[in-house]
This record gives structure tokens, C-alpha cells and sequence, in this order.
């Protein structure tokens, strides 16, 4: 245990292979202030995931009452008070910006926030790590039992019997939790338990069981460092003022055990904090030592700092030699200034001022969005034709979108070429002025529109054709506007 | 593979033996799971010659254990798309032509059949849009020959014009030159009376009450007294804008001498009656219907 630490080595495994045969983790338990942010936030997590497919939302009769609902068959997305057509996916795109952008301010005021407790990755690993060691046992009791491989016996088979089912479970019911998104929840559950479900449900609910088992159970540390892209984007987005959890070495170094120190002391030599324990070592989940300072392994989970902090508290020194700092603060110290920690900066300003930005512009575009909408599409085959008295006509094929959840009754006018009359195919309107069609509730209608125009009073080829669609009895407007064209 | 003594010092590794211009060829076999892998995908492939039809014989081929053919999966999926389609089409067979284009689901429907129907069968002739060429008719106007109500347009179809089919439109366009019953400057007179009809310009020097004269005698049996055409005969509106083989005073000289007599196939027993109406009721939505 207690090696130390050889620079030379350190410098190796920087030019070592680009990958190295998986070294088993097997992180201690700990306990502190991280480690019950992170019970939280996992809580929190899974809370959210596992049980947002139950949450109800009355919207009234005929339409789905689940909060959280991606519709497939019928093309909707619905999202508590919020429901999404197809062409309206753009809110995605600005939920993703959104998404970015927070990802970007947390990584510039604390470094991976995300990686070490939001993660997907991360919260299920840390579930199946708390279901390892209330089986297994903690660090040690699992080293000796995997040590002693190959004679197993029947109450070591029973317990990774055991593990792997309960890890089967959870994984099963994350698959399960997945399919609930796209269907009624309670019909679909009843389904599934009594094998009624969709043959592509359980197909998903397959295919995630396994990657969940997988990646959870057994890759693990593995998916950080070798197939998430986001470590190396750190790097491009952090900065030095983030926080990033650090082992400060000017409170560490020279590190050298308990009782070592206290006689160097007595000599009067310096000496850091740092006694060497490997602690922190012990708790982390990607096996790294902290104390080499920022790498691309370290999730930035800060039980490193848990561990650490019982340590040095047991010691009776300062707590938080591994914490929240960054490099400007270290060498501000050894220069004798005290630290400073800088949350409003230009970078933050500007993130925050984004999220803002985007975010008011969903808003906006949220609370003004219309709940009637039209589309205008010219015939293209014939362009125009000429009728027998002369008059020239145009087809448009026109669709309209009732985002409403009951019928109503529209009307249609057109404002283009002088004197031009509008038909509806198939509708014998009673204002044969003014064609009133009724549009069936939260859907599409096309239609075929014939714009007919006497030839002499448009010598132009082609005029715009605005057409304005009117709801009779709310006074809602949708318009849009197309061409007529003279042959 | 024969093992060789010879051993390369700087590589650490036998060689093959082979040498060209003093270089040798380092033995560096393949991966195994490489050599695995292909040894069974030729074992998959013998599997494959077994079970599915493979080998051409002279005049046919093996057919493998399991009579797998790609063309009866066609025949099943086509008949599998008929079956979708069964209970729409059914539906569309059973509605009276009147009440499809009232009904938005029908009206799609037989828009979108008609659509597809009409690109594989009319539009060679009226284009793929319907808007006709010189002898073939525009079918987004509103002039029509035969009649253009849904019924006459779905008769038109069935049984077509000068088709042979005993249920077809007949009449035709006769052939006033031709046949000796009008001398050439009669032809020319009535030629530039039938565009004056229409407000078109005519030759100078014309006597139009002799054209009218003319007309009276030979044209108006069919095209009728004020020459707005019967559609009974399928005898067109000579006063309109709408010319189906041109306007010009040749175009028309040419028309009364040698007659017209533009030919429409049948399509009873070509396509089958649901796909009939939906035609119908496409040609008819396309705008010129009435």
C-alpha cells in the first residue's frame, strides 16, 4: 500500500498504449457531503425516469392524459401543457442548445458536474456498485473473493447469483421505464405482464436490458474513458477558473506518513497534509489518483474529496485538501495571496445570457405558436389552364392544420388577381364567395383549390395569391401566399 | 504451412523462404479468428447453395430444400397490399359517384388511385398532369367533348371514343372535302365563318352570310344553329377558346376536309371497376369537371 510514488512511472503512462487491458475497480464505500449529493441526485434521477411515464395530464376526452407521451403513430409529442406536431420539432433543436449551452456554464463554474453526477452512465454504475457491495461486501471483501477464483464455493455462487439478478432487474425495468415513454403507461404495463405487448416492445425493452446490464454492470469506468466523447470536449470548454476537483498540493506535498511528519516536524521541516493513505484512491470509481493532478479519466465525482476529508478529519488537520479549486488558486496560495473564486466572468455572463436568450425565444414562440395553421402548394402539371370562356385558372393543393381539439368551421378567401373567384373541390359551399369547409379537431385537411381569374383584367404572368384562412367562430388567422400564373 | 529454419534476426521471426532480390517475406500468417472466419463463411455458403435456389440448371435451376422463390414473396406481398387495400376500394365500389367527392376520405382516396391509375394508362396521351396535347384533350378545362358530369366522364372511360366497343361514342368529324360534299372555297368561306364565331380574325375578302349559309347546311346538324356543339355527338363549342387541334385557318381547312376522328381506348376490363371511379372522380376533381 503504502509505495510511493515514482515520478518517472507517472511520466511512462502518458506514453503507454493507447489501450490497456481492463484493470478491475473496486471502489470502497464512502460517506460525506458528495456522496449524499450524489444519493440525492441519483434518487432524483431514477425517481424522474422510472416514474414520469405515470404522472397523468387531463386533456380532455379523446386525447392521451399521460404527461410525457412521444406518440408515434399519430406523429404528437406531448409534454405536460405542451403538445408538438411534427412540424414543430424546432423546439427540440432549441432544447438541445438550450441542453448545450447548461452543459457549457456548468463545466466553466464547476467543471464535469455533469459527468460525475447526472450521467446516465454514471448514476447507473454508482446503482450497481450499491448493489455489489450490499452482496459482495465493500473493496476489500471483494478483492479477497475474486482473488480466491476457482474455488468457488455454493455461498459465493449464490451471491453473484443473486448480484447478477438483481442487476438483471433494475436493468430490465430501465428497458421497461424506456417503452413507457411511447405508449399509455398503465395499458402498456398491463400488457406487457401479460404478454399482450407490441413484439417492438419488447424488443426495446431487450435491447436496452442488455446495454444497461452491460455498460452499468460491467464496462463501467470503461465507457468514460474509452467511449464517451465528452472528456476530450472538456478540454476545449474549460477554463482556468473553473472548479474542478483538485488535490492541492501546496497543502499536500511533501506527503509522507502520520508518523514520519510528526517527527519531521519536531526537526522543523515542512511537510504536507498528504499522509499517503491512498483513500482517496480506494473510493474512486474510475481507479485514478487524484493527486496526479487534472486527467481525462477523472469524472469529477468528488468522493475522493469524501474520503479525504474522514481521513484528514480523523488526523485533526485541515479538511479539503482534495476539493473544489482550481490551478490559479494553488499558485496564488504558494505566493502567499489568499484564494479567490470567480463566478460572474465574461464566459459565464455569456453562457447564461444564451440559455437566457434561447430559452425566452421557446417561450415566446411557445405562447404565440397558432393552433391553425395552413399550407400552400401550386400545381406544378399544368401551371395554369385556360377555360373556355378565356378565364385563366390555377390549382393549389392547400392543407390545413386544426391543432384544436374540437371541429371547426373555416373560411377561405383569397386577396390576389383582380376579380378571381376560389372553388373547393368536393365542397358546395352555401357562400359560394367565400368556401367554408369544417376541419375535423387536432388534425390535417387538404384540399384542391381552384383560383380562377378572368385573362384580361391580370396581364401579368404571374401575381401573388394570398390565401387567408379565417375560424368562423374563434376569429383565428392563419394565411400564406403562393403565386398565379398567367400561360 | 512448411516451417523454415530461416530465421530474421532485427523482426525476431521465421521467415517464408521466399526471396526476391535478396528481400525475404517475414511468415506473418493471418489472425486465426480471421482464417476462422472465412473457412465459415464457405461453410455458410455450401448452406446456402443447399437451402435456397442457387444453381442454373440448362433449362431451369435448383430450387433448394426450401423452395424459397423472391417472386412468390412478390405475389404474397401483392396480394397482402390488395388485402389492405380490400376494405377501402371495397367502400370506394360501393359509393355512388356522387357522394365520393363529399366525402374527404373517399375524395383522397380516389385522388390518390386515380393519380397513380392516370400516370400508368392516360398519361401517354393527356400527359401526366392531364393538360392534353394537339387531338388529345385538356382535362383541366372546361370544355369537354363528351360531357364532363361524373357520369359522362366515367362512360368516356369505360367504354372510350371510337373504340370498337359496342357501348362507345361514335360519331365523328366528316370529311366535307374528301368526300366531294364541299367544293375548296366553300371550305376556306366557312372556315373563316367558324373563326369569326369565336372573335377570331378572318382572310379579307371573305362573304360571311355565304359562310353562314354554309354552316346552316352542312355544320350546324351537329355543332347546332348558334354552333355551341352538342355533346351527344361529342360535336365541340366552335365559339370558345378552346381549340383541340388548333384554330388557325389552315388547322381548320385541314379539319373540314379530311374530318376528325380521334380514337380513346376501353377501359372496361383493362382496370377494374372501383379503380374505374376513382379515375373518374380524379379527372373530374382535377378541375374541369361540372
Amino acid at each position: 500500500m503504502n509505495k510511493p510514488v515514482n515520478p518517472i512511472d507517472l511520466q511512462l503512462e502518458d506514453d503507454g498504449p493507447l489501450y490497456v487491458a481492463q484493470k478491475k475497480v473496486y471502489p470502497q464505500s464512502v460517506s460525506g457531503t458528495f456522496r449524499r449529493i450524489k444519493w440525492g441526485l441519483m434518487a432524483f434521477c431514477l425517481g424522474v425516469y422510472y416514474l414520469l411515464p405515470f404522472v397523468r395530464w387531463n386533456r380532455g376526452l379523446g386525447a392521451p392524459d399521460q404527461a410525457v407521451l412521444v406518440d408515434l403513430p399519430n406523429s404528437r409529442f406531448y409534454f405536460f401543457f405542451i403538445e408538438l406536431w411534427p412540424q414543430e420539432v424546432y423546439y427540440f433543436t432549441g432544447l438541445l442548445i438550450v441542453a448545450a449551452i447548461t452543459l457549457f456554464l456548468m463545466n466553466s463554474l464547476g467543471g464535469r458536474i455533469w459527468c460525475g453526477y447526472l450521467c446516465p452512465q454514471t448514476v447507473w454504475t454508482d446503482l450497481f456498485y450499491a448493489v455489489e457491495r450490499l452482496i459482495e461486501g465493500d473493496r476489500r471483501e471483494r478483492m479477497r473473493k475474486n482473488a480466491a477464483r476457482g474455488t468457488m464455493k455454493l455461498q459465493r455462487f449464490s451471491e453473484l447469483l443473486l448480484k447478477h439478478s438483481i442487476w438483471l432487474m433494475i436493468a430490465w425495468w430501465t428497458g421497461g421505464a424506456w417503452v413507457l415513454y411511447f405508449n399509455d403507461a398503465p395499458t402498456l404495463v398491463k400488457q406487457l405482464v401479460t404478454f399482450q405487448a407490441p413484439m417492438l416492445a419488447y424488443i426495446w425493452i431487450a435491447i436496452l436490458t442488455a446495454t444497461t446490464y452491460l455498460l452499468a454492470g460491467f464496462m463501467r469506468e470503461q465507457v468514460c474513458v474509452y467511449m464517451c466523447p465528452w472528456p476530450r470536449i472538456q478540454a476545449a470548454l474549460t477554463d482556468e477558473w473553473a472548479l474542478n476537483v483538485t488535490y492541492k498540493y501546496d497543502h499536500g506535498e511533501k506527503r509522507t506518513s502520520l508518523k514520519k511528519a510528526n517527527e519531521l516536524r519536531a526537526l522543523g521541516e515542512s511537510v504536507g497534509d498528504c499522509i499517503d493513505c491512498y483513500q482517496c484512491v480506494a473510493v474512486c470509481p474510475t481507479g485514478i489518483d487524484i493527486r496526479d493532478g487534472a486527467q481525462l479519466d477523472c469524472i469529477q465525482c468528488g468522493l475522493c474529496i469524501d474520503a479525504c476529508d474522514t481521513v484528514m478529519t480523523k488526523i485533526g488537520r485541515e479538511t479539503r485538501l482534495i476539493g473544489y479549486d482550481n490551478d490559479i488558486n494553488i499558485h496564488r496560495r504558494q505566493a502567499g495571496k489568499p484564494p479567490i473564486y470567480r463566478i460572474v466572468r465574461p464566459r459565464t455572463v455569456v453562457y447564461f445570457a444564451m440559455i437566457a436568450c434561447v430559452g425566452a425565444l421557446m417561450l415566446y414562440a411557445l405562447l404565440t405558436r397558432t393552433l391553425l395553421d395552413v399550407n400552400v402548394l401550386h400545381d406544378r402539371n399544368p401551371v395554369a389552364v385556360k377555360l373556355s370562356d378565356g378565364s385563366i385558372r390555377n390549382a393549389y393543393t392547400v392543407r390545413l392544420l386544426n391543432k384544436r381539439g374540437f371541429d371547426r368551421v373555416i373560411a377561405i378567401d383569397i386577396d390576389g388577381p383582380v376579380n378571381a373567384t376560389v372553388h373547393v373541390v368536393g365542397v358546395d359551399s352555401v357562400t359560394p364567395e367565400r368556401p367554408m369547409i369544417i376541419l375535423g379537431r387536432d388534425q390535417t385537411t387538404e384540399l384542391r383549390v381552384l383560383v380562377t381569374a378572368p385573362a384580361a383584367n391580370n396581364p401579368e404572368k404571374s401575381v401573388p395569391v394570398h390565401f387567408r384562412i379565417t375560424d368562423i367562430g374563434l376569429g383565428e388567422v392563419a394565411s400564406a401566399t403562393d403565386n398565379f400564373v398567367t400561360p | 504451412m512448411t516451417e523454415h529454419s530461416d530465421f530474421d534476426q532485427v523482426s525476431g521471426k521465421t521467415t517464408t523462404g521466399h526471396e526476391w532480390d535478396g528481400i525475404k517475406e517475414l511468415n506473418t500468417p493471418l489472425p486465426r479468428w480471421w482464417v476462422i472466419t472465412f473457412y465459415l463463411t464457405i461453410v455458410w455458403a455450401i448452406g446456402y447453395w443447399i437451402v435456397y435456389p442457387a444453381w442454373p440448371l440448362l433449362w431451369s435451376h435448383t430450387t433448394g430444400v426450401l423452395n424459397y422463390s423472391s417472386r412468390a414473396d412478390v405475389a404474397v406481398e401483392l396480394a397482402n397490399l390488395e388485402k389492405i387495400r380490400g376494405d377501402k376500394m371495397v367502400a370506394l365500389g360501393a359509393a355512388p359517384l356522387a357522394e365520393i367527392e363529399k366525402d374527404p376520405a373517399l375524395l383522397a382516396l380516389a385522388r390518390a388511385r386515380g393519380k397513380t391509375v392516370f400516370g400508368d394508362n392516360c398519361a401517354p396521351c393527356h400527359g401526366s398532369g392531364g393538360a392534353g396535347a394537339k387531338g388529345y384533350p385538356n382535362l383541366n378545362d372546361d370544355e369537354w367533348l363528351w360531357g364532363g358530369s361524373l357520369d359522362q366522364i366515367m362512360q368516356t372511360i369505360q367504354f372510350g371514343v371510337r373504340s370498337g366497343h359496342p357501348k362507345a361514342h361514335e360519331n365523328a368529324m366528316l370529311a366535307f372535302g374528301k368526300d366531294g360534299v364541299l367544293k375548296k372555297d366553300q371550305i376556306v368561306t366557312v372556315a373563316n365563318y367558324v373563326r369569326s364565331l369565336s372573335g377570331l380574325s378572318t382572310s379579307p375578302g371573305y362573304n360571311k352570310s355565304a359562310g353562314a349559309k354554309i354552316f346552316a347546311d352542312n355544320c350546324a346538324a351537329c355543332h347546332g344553329d348558334n354552333a355551341k356543339g352538342n355533346q351527344e355527338l361529342g360535336a365541340p363549342d366552335l365559339t370558345d377558346k378552346i381549340w383541340l387541334y388548333g384554330s388557325d385557318e389552315a388547322t381548320l381547312i385541314e379539319t373540314i376536309s379530311n374530318g376528325r376522328a380521334g380514337v380513346m381506348p376501353t377501359w372496361v376490363g383493362r382496370l377494374d371497376p372501383p379503380t374505374i371511379k376513382a379515375l373518374a372522380v380524379y379527372v373530374h376533381s382535377l378541375g374541369g369537371g361540372k
